[in-house]
């Protein structure tokens, strides 16, 4: 039960750590027991934050633990950038908006994949957002 | 440290006695270095460390300008926790040297403040052009090691889509791995390629072997699709498993008009149909 309970940080600075994201949040959630589903859906959405971590936060670093609470297990992913942050997360959220040449679907997409999904941003000051998904 | 080595005596004193000085002037002269990619903070923590490891070493090893010596075991584990951070920033081996070279700089002038020995700056001038040579070697022989791999990823590239003809008029392609905008233009170019090559109207790309379809997955696949269509041929997107049809829901892509479907065979019985081919009825006896 201890493995994978401590975090593990990785930067996310090239395409190369994007791929490196996905199979290290891929291997952890099948250590933690998540269904093929989950773990595609939370692989999934992981690609697309690390993916705008890169390409919208000038690069920054992922933090994946496995978070136990009221006795469930899951899979935590936390994306930090110190980019230009948003100045409307609602719109951002919106579905086919983007300031890339996206088809704008990645963060609100990512927050459908994901059982919980926080994002905390300023103009400014970066972006934090965290997501979670839980073994069912 | 050996007995009567009075001078190796004397160095360590002063570096002990100096620490906070040293490193403060260290952490200034290897701030440049980093142009940025790295907080003052951090690079002021990185050194300290280092260089109490360092001290360490110099006042225990026996031999202390052996870095292979036990006592610096803390420092070699040091050294290579900053090379791997330095390398995952996009530092050259070349960056990285210099800043740790700096050291060297600072301890002279705490040696021989105001430079009143002539030589030993003419010797640290020259130590410096070794340290260069060293170094160009050094990155020459990665640069190269560096070209064999870039090499390898591309014939990897290549090797890795093959476009299978599958019938008269149906050619498929099975992709397998990370798609990237590498590998999507590659992918590009050979269907449409293909599709000259061989005459076909289908074509079949089958995902089977993508681990995870996220935005710019489906964004590669659309494009291809589209220019595949404009070339007349009409693409089947094939290999959708059940946990990638979930998460393209709920991503929320739109896969429109474009006919996708479970697996090669279902989307090879798809073309063949609208070739004209009969499928469905048994196999036909061998006699004439």
């Amino acid at each position: 039960m201890t493995a994978g309970e401590e975090e593990q940080q990785l930067p996310i600075a090239s395409n190369d750590d994007v791929v490196r994201a996905r199979r290290l949040v891929r291997s952890l959630a099948q250590e933690c027991g998540l269904s093929l589903v989950d773990q595609t859906k939370l692989v999934t959405a992981v690609s697309e934050l690390a993916r705008n971590t890169l390409v919208h936060g000038g690069g920054g670093s992922m933090r994946v633990c496995c978070p136990q609470e009221r006795g469930r297990r899951g899979v935590r992913a936390v994306f930090e950038d110190s980019g230009p942050g948003m100045a409307d997360p609602e719109q951002a959220l919106t579905d086919g908006w983007t300031t890339g040449d996206g088809l704008g679907l990645g963060l609100g997409g990512a927050r459908r994949l994901a059982d919980h999904f926080e994002l905390e941003t300023a103009p400014g000051s970066g972006t934090r957002v965290t997501v979670t998904k839980w073994v069912r | 440290m050996p007995d009567g080595d009075v001078n190796g005596a004397r160095l360590v004193e002063l570096l002990t006695a100096r620490r906070e000085q040293l490193v403060t002037e260290w952490v200034e002269k290897a701030v440049p270095t980093v142009r940025g990619r790295l907080g003052e903070l951090e690079l002021r923590q990185e050194l300290g460390e280092l260089y109490e490891a360092l001290l360490g070493g110099v006042r225990d090893a026996r031999n202390p300008s052996d870095l292979h010596d036990d006592a610096f075991g803390e420092a070699r584990a040091l050294l290579a926790e900053i090379s791997r951070s330095r390398a995952r920033h996009g530092f050259t081996p070349w960056e990285t040297a210099v800043g740790l070279f700096a050291l060297k700089d600072v301890v002279l002038t705490a040696v021989d403040p105001g430079g009143r020995n002539a030589e030993y700056l003419a010797f640290l001038d020259f130590s410096r052009l070794l340290d260069a040579v060293g170094l160009f070697t050094f990155e020459t022989y990665t640069r190269a090691r560096e070209q064999v791999i870039n090499d390898q990823a591309e014939q990897l590239l290549e090797l890795a889509t093959p476009v299978v003809k599958l019938w008269e008029g149906v050619v498929a392609v099975p992709l397998v791995g990370t798609l990237d905008s590498a590998r999507t233009q590659v992918v590009m170019e050979k269907l449409l390629q293909a599709l000259v090559d061989t005459g076909s109207e289908h074509a079949i790309i089958d995902i089977t072997g993508v681990p995870a379809v996220d935005t710019q997955v489906a964004q590669h696949l659309l494009k291809t699709v589209v220019a595949a269509r404009l070339m007349g041929a009409e693409c089947i997107v094939s290999g959708i498993r059940p946990q990638i049809a979930q998460t393209i829901v709920a991503l929320g892509i739109e896969f429109g008009d474009i006919v996708t479907k479970a697996s090669l065979a279902d989307a090879l019985r798809h073309a063949l149909r609208s070739t004209g081919v009969q499928v469905d009825a048994p196999a036909p006896s061998l006699e004439a």
